[in-house]
């Protein structure tokens, strides 16, 4: 058989890589276009609390997570690491920000009284803020860096190691 | 036990599979015939081997022994009998185990049937179909094991997803998958006749009813699918162009591309390369269907995906697309057509871009499910192809082939005279002009309306014309009344005339599509008890919540009291179905379906209170239509598939002065 | 006893004045008459310009937490955020194109259930008329080479008589075969 004609078989030998190539993605996966841009600023009605802005933090590492009560079982395996962490860098001049989902008050009231949540959470009226950031899912961490961009968008529950090293360079200074 | 024994048999029937394939080569090349008896055999044994698996795995299912995986995925104690025997096909392992089942029933009928009469041709046949199951067997033995156990046995099983537990399960992906399997024959004759270098019209007459049948049932699994979907899912809709639904409609297009350009091939001895591209094509689009269902690689609704499976079935596709492509490459010499055609202007033109159009739309298909894929390996940024872009591309080109359908039966083999064509199509393109124009008058102004009505009323008067003055011809020769000339003209053409009623089917269900699409109208709020939406001349008033346990679930429910111009339609009571393992509830639809338009509705979301509901209202006109042309499109296939000796002895009876 | 036929039986496809006219125009008339009887039924009153706008542009947009589904026809809550958010969206009077932007702005590209008709993604549009060309010009071509061949047998006989010949013989292959 000429070579000319061993090229038909091999023509479909693109396809058959192309869908290789699929094995390495994830199809749910969505890449933000905020990553290393400003974060966009929003105000939050917080619980038991005053209003809170985000442009108001700037000059301090901040960490904005999304979560429901009805997330399961994804926020409650990182809750009691966020309300750690931030008991352990409150001091340290990090600003941790929760925001809530879809959900009614007095299930994140009790959400946030079952891990002694302490830092503030606050309700997103009409998922302004959530489409602002680009949420599709929850838990979303976002860290943003002291000048207001935000370093690294974290998809699902924070792991220990993660959480640390992206405090680590926030606090650092510069950020990313 | 069961685990032991199912396993056991699994690699039993990988082996007999395996002799048979070897048998059947080794036997046809060195021309012993007991080696040829013998993987023969085998073929019953695997079948009868495969059989028992699947016996084993619904005991288990029907017994719920919940120490098999598979088992405590897919059914509970709770589920009625009927879904247990259904959660054979409800999850990975065991719709694979179907599936090669399947193929061993269609392998022994095959081997069964022709054996005898086509001696050279057969042994190969077997092979590739044997072939075929070595590898669905090979995954179960070394991928996913349906036998598999788990350990501590739960206490109950997981269930299958709540929303396939509906009678719609027993009937649509069974469908589907004698369609796929049905495929896999007119493949295997095909490269058998590849192989042994018999390039005749052979395999082509012999497989030519198993073709019509298995795209009769790929047909009725794409419809029957559209159809549980739009009366479950509620979001009105029946085809979302999902990357798994485009797997099962890729094949289909090429198998209607096939089954046309067959004709061709009968007739006028050409097209040998491109009817041997078509059904590799098609067979090869099964493989990849199954592929993206179960590898995961592309987000669907439909797919269920486990490990190494995405891997072994992209190495099956390969092995397929290389093998059968070379195959015809080293053939393609001794495939050279003799087609003469007398003007280019001719019914095997029509048949041509008929062609043309139907691989068009599964090329664009294709293009755009692989899309995002390419955009994110080449580019690295993730893209959607979703309906939007199908719509626009496959609209006009479905518009194409209706127009075709209209005149492909008024156009004349080999060629037509100018004289000939302006006969023939003057009458249905008045009729549609006149059609057309009528509509315009009484209020559709639309253009895509008018444009899609032009081209329906176009092909559907030139069907029946072709009808009628056959009919008339008929009865006029033969002094029968106008009844029985069309029966007999049905019963003694009925590839023909059956035909032509599959394609009154396809062109009902394209005016169905079509009306429900361009004159939907939506309209959703929220309404306290007492308040009223009105959408169309339908008035809808909420009365209030209700909430109820049923075995599986909690129901909420919205009393709803619907009334068209005043007359009172009853009572609507759309919901929302909450269950114990699932984070979002399941919409309950509620809805007046009648032929000329449906009345949709659905609870979107409503106050704990009870006090107010949202209600998203929907009326779909014609889109019943949809589901009555694929009626018509069975009817039409049941009428050309008819066998030979039933119809002549009807045709006789039918006749008694014949001199 | 069949009489026989004072004349040969019509070719088919002849010019036959009035007689088929009175099936095919009431068949069809009957269709139109179904048809416009559905497309009449549902005047669009209940939905204002506003929501129509609205559910075309959120066709557009892919409900990022569902399959392959729009924002306008998404059952989920955030889509029906969503789409409160695009009617607000286009009473402040942005275009749809600036809507578009926002969305792509804050989920990229992914979040337009069609890829934009510019750069790379140009492709996906382009390569379906592509094909279809270059098919239709092969197409062409095969009929004119089959047509082109030499015809090596008797010279050809009378159009319509060969067409009625070629028809009863293969609705006799059919019956037969």
């Amino acid at each position: 058989m000429s070579w000319k004609k061993a090229l038909i078989p091999l023509a479909t030998l693109p396809v058959i890589l192309l869908l290789a190539y699929g094995f390495w993605t994830d199809p749910k996966a969505i890449p933000s276009p905020l990553v290393r841009k400003e974060a966009p600023n929003f105000r939050i009605a917080v619980f038991d609390g005053a209003e809170m802005s985000l442009a108001s933090q700037r000059g301090k590492p901040v960490i904005v997570n999304f979560w429901a009560s009805w997330c399961f079982p994804a926020c409650y395996e990182e809750a009691p690491l966020m309300e750690a962490t931030w008991r352990k860098y409150k001091d340290q001049g990090l600003v941790m920000v929760g925001v809530v989902i879809q959900d009614k008050d007095p299930n994140a009231r009790e959400f946030m009284r079952r891990f002694g949540y302490s830092f503030p959470n606050g309700p997103d009226p009409g998922s302004k803020i959530s489409i602002d950031f680009g949420v599709y899912g929850v838990p979303e961490t976002f860290f943003i860096d002291r000048q207001g961009r935000i370093a690294y968008k974290q998809v699902g529950a924070v792991a220990p190691e993660v959480m640390e090293a992206q405090i680590q360079a926030l606090l650092k200074g510069q950020g990313a | 036990m069961i685990s032991t024994l199912g396993g056991f048999t699994i690699f039993l029937a990988l082996g007999v599979a395996l002799y048979a394939v070897i048998a059947a080569i080794a036997g046809a090349r060195a021309n012993r015939e007991d080696w040829l008896a013998s993987s023969r055999n085998a073929v019953l044994a695997h079948f009868c081997l495969v059989t028992l698996a699947i016996f084993l795995l619904e005991y288990a299912l029907v017994t719920s022994d919940f120490s098999l995986r598979y088992v405590a995925n897919t059914s509970t104690r709770g589920s009625l009998t009927r879904y247990k025997i259904a959660g054979l096909w409800g999850s990975l392992e065991g719709s694979i185990l179907l599936w090669e089942w399947l193929q061993a029933l269609f392998a022994t009928l095959v081997v069964a049937r022709y054996s005898d009469r086509h001696r050279e041709l057969m042994p190969y046949v077997q092979a590739v179909l044997q072939g075929i199951s070595v590898f669905f067997l090979a995954l179960m033995a070394f991928g996913v094991n349906p036998f598999a156990r788990v350990f501590p046995i739960p206490p109950d099983g997981r269930g299958l997803n709540p929303l396939l537990e509906v009678t719609d399960m027993l009937v649509h992906p069974l469908l589907l998958y004698l369609g796929y399997v049905g495929f896999s024959i007119p493949f295997a004759f095909a490269m058998a006749a590849l192989i042994t270098g018999r390039l005749s019209d052979e395999w082509l007459t012999i497989t030519r009813r198993w073709t019509v049948v298995a795209w009769l049932f790929l047909t009725c699994g794409i419809f029957y699918g559209g159809w549980w979907s739009y009366r479950t899912l509620g979001w009105g809709g029946y085809w979302a162009w999902d990357p798994v639904e485009n797997a099962s409609f890729m094949p289909w297009l090429t198998g209607t591309a096939f089954i046309h350009s067959v004709m061709i091939q009968e007739r006028k001895r050409m097209l040998k390369v491109w009817n041997l591209l078509l059904i590799t094509l098609t067979f090869s689009l099964v493989i990849f269907g199954t592929f993206l269902t179960r590898s995961g690689i592309l987000g669907s609704v439909h797919a269920f995906a486990d490990g190494p499976v995405g891997v072994m079935f992209l190495g099956f596709l390969t092995l397929v697309l290389l093998f059968s492509f070379g195959l015809i490459a080293y053939r393609s010499d001794r495939l050279k057509g003799r087609g003469e055609l007398d003007s280019v202007v001719s019914r095997e033109s029509a048949f041509l871009l008929n062609n043309l159009v139907l691989v068009g739309i599964c090329f664009t298909v294709f293009l755009g499910t692989v899309f995002p894929l390419l955009s994110e390996a080449l580019r690295g940024a993730k893209v959607s192809v979703g309906t939007p872009y199908f719509n626009r591309v496959s609209v006009p080109l479905g518009m194409s082939l209706v127009l075709l359908m209209g005149i492909g039966p008024l156009i004349a083999w080999g060629r037509a005279s100018l004289n000939n064509l302006r006969r023939n199509f003057l009458k249905p393109l008045l009729a549609a002009v006149l059609g057309t124009a009528l509509l315009y008058g009484l209020g559709v102004h639309e253009f895509p309306a008018l444009l899609a009505f032009l081209c329906c009323f176009f092909a559907l008067g030139a069907i029946v014309f072709e009808f009628t003055v056959a009919t008339r011809a008929r009865a006029r020769a033969t002094g029968e009344s106008r009844v029985a000339a069309f029966a007999t003209l049905l019963l003694k053409s009925r590839r023909r005339y059956g035909g032509l009623i599959v394609h009154v089917g396809v062109i009902v269900a394209i005016i169905g599509i079509a009306i429900s699409s361009i004159y939907k109208v939506e309209h959703e709020q929220t309404l306290r008890v007492g308040e009223s939406l009105t959408i169309g001349r339908y008035v809808i008033r909420f009365d209030g919540l209700a909430a109820g346990e049923r075995p599986t679930h909690v129901l909420v429910w919205a009393n709803l009291a619907a009334t068209k111009d005043g007359a009172s339609l009853g009572e609507l009571t759309p919901g929302q179905r909450f269950y114990p393992n699932q984070q979002s509830p399941f919409a309950s639809v509620d809805a007046r379906y009648r032929w000329n338009e449906d009345l949709y509705v659905v609870l979107s979301a409503f106050e704990r209170d009870g006090k107010s509901a949202t209600i998203k209202a929907m009326i779909n006109p014609m889109i019943s239509w949809i589901w009555i042309g694929g009626a018509i499109i069975l009817l039409g296939v049941i009428v050309a598939v008819l066998p030979e000796r039933r119809l002549a002895m009807l045709a006789l009876r039918s006749r008694p002065q014949e001199a | 006893m069949r009489e026989q036929p004072s004349q040969p039986s019509m070719p088919e496809g002849a010019w036959r004045p009035g007689r088929a006219w009175p099936l095919v125009a009431a068949a069809l008339c009957l269709l139109a008459a179904v048809g416009l009887a559905c497309a009449a039924s549902a005047p669009p009153t209940s939905s204002t310009a506003l929501d129509d706008r609205v559910r075309e542009i959120a066709s557009d947009l892919r409900c990022v937490v569902c399959q392959n589904l729009s924002v306008a026809d998404s059952p989920s809550d955030l889509a029906r955020e969503m789409r409160n958010l695009i009617r607000e969206l286009v009473q402040q009077g942005k275009s749809r194109q600036e809507i578009q932007d926002y969305f792509v702005s804050r989920y990229g590209e992914f979040v337009l259930l069609a890829p934009p008709k510019h750069g790379f993604s140009l492709l996906v549009w382009v390569l379906p008329f592509l094909a279809l060309v270059i098919g239709a010009g092969g197409v062409y071509l095969v009929a004119r080479r089959w047509a082109t061949r030499p015809p090596g047998g008797p010279p050809p006989a009378d159009p319509a008589y060969l067409d009625r010949v070629r028809r009863e013989l293969h609705e006799r292959e059919d019956g037969a075969a």
